[in-house]
């Protein structure tokens, strides 16, 4: 049979089922309360700032990156000029310059998305359905399904609660109170666990296994104490992948 | 009411510009990978490369947070360690972050 097979033969694209788009829903379930507040808070400061109520949708709508959202808030301008166009987006790729990393981690999986929605499902491409993804793809699931079911129902979310979170706003009150901040840690740190089986497939053992993860906290602490903004997570994270492709690696690398 | 719904034109301008920025780094890196040819040191980056980027994003990010982050943070490792349920360590987590800081930390 395999010997028939001509060598050059690509692999079969990833199937995309309902079932897979519903998995995918009920994989981020557990992520959306979190979530849910998080877009509330974008809403609620976008009405603060003076954004109109379509602006801070469609920001919701096209920009779809929490973090981001909320700091572009702070450059937001009633008249607005090139320069403050070009500073304002120069921003916003910094901070979702982490999801260019993501992509890279996860490309094994993306790649076998059928052609026609490889890119267009990458719109939806977000914190949240990475860690999802890279947690199915790793315990053996294929299907692009829980891809854009995950991304579907938290771009439907996201866009959804901007809006009482823009009217009712002023309830929300502190947002450091309710731990915003902390929402997008809290759901990485919870995918640490099971990454860990991932960074054993380099074939080194114990200790030296860890060492590409240390050299990325380090990097990104130092990196934080010298530097505002949100570089620390791309150098922290380049630092420790880096480490890991010096490091000579066991038999399976 | 009507200005609810209103779209200024700067606005709509840099929120499209945002918008393609951002679709940018969802793509960059896929792109990237279909471009660059595999190598083993490539693969050994790859493999550390998810937990670099959550140990890069969550320590510092803790460290912002303050005494309550990091109490928070350590509570959702701990349960996610002896339970793997995402809610309950992510739950778990944020109480804790919320009740430290409610009492002043």
């Amino acid at each position: 049979m395999s010997l028939s097979a001509p060598p050059h033969t690509p692999p079969p694209y990833a199937p995309i089922t309902w079932r897979g788009l519903w998995t995918g829903l009920r994989l981020v379930l557990p992520l959306l309360p979190g979530i849910s507040v998080f877009g509330a808070a974008f809403g609620a400061g976008a009405a603060h700032t003076g954004l109109t109520l379509a602006e801070a949708v469609l920001s919701s709508g096209l920009v779809f990156a929490g973090a981001a959202q909320l700091v572009s808030l702070a450059l937001w301008q009633q008249d607005w000029t090139l320069a403050s166009v070009l500073a304002i987006t120069l921003v916003v790729f910094a901070i979702n310059a982490r999801m260019i990393l993501m992509g890279a981690a996860l490309h094994h999986w993306i790649k076998t998305a059928p052609p026609r929605w490889r890119w267009i499902s990458l719109f939806l491409f977000t914190d949240a359905n990475w860690i999802v993804g890279m947690r199915y793809h790793a315990e053996g699931g294929r299907d692009y399904g829980i891809f854009i079911g995950a991304g579907l129902t938290l771009w439907s979310l996201w866009v959804v609660v901007t809006i009482p979170g823009y009217l009712l706003g002023s309830l929300i009150g502190d947002p450091h109170v309710w731990a915003l901040d902390m929402i997008m840690p809290m759901i990485f740190v919870t995918m640490l666990v099971p990454l860990w089986n991932n960074l054993s497939a380099t074939g080194r053992s114990g200790f030296l296994a860890l060492v590409p993860w240390g050299v990325a906290a380090l990097t990104g602490l130092a990196v934080n104490a010298m530097l505002d903004g949100y570089s620390f997570i791309v150098v922290g994270a380049l630092s420790g992948a880096l480490t890991s492709a010096l490091l000579p690696g066991g038999e399976r690398a | 009411m009507s200005a609810l719904f209103t779209i200024h034109g700067g606005a709509f301008l840099a929120l499209c510009s945002m918008a393609l920025a951002s679709y940018l780094c969802r793509v960059g890196g896929v792109w990237l990978m279909d471009h660059l040819p595999p190598s083993p040191p490539l693969k050994r980056a790859l493999q550390a490369l998810p937990g670099s980027i959550i140990l890069a994003t969550v320590l510092p990010l803790g460290m912002k947070g303050g005494v309550s982050a990091l109490c928070g943070l350590a509570a959702a490792l701990l349960i996610m360690i002896l339970t793997r349920k995402d809610l309950a360590a992510l739950s778990c987590g944020m109480l804790v972050v919320i009740a430290l800081r409610q009492w002043g930390f």
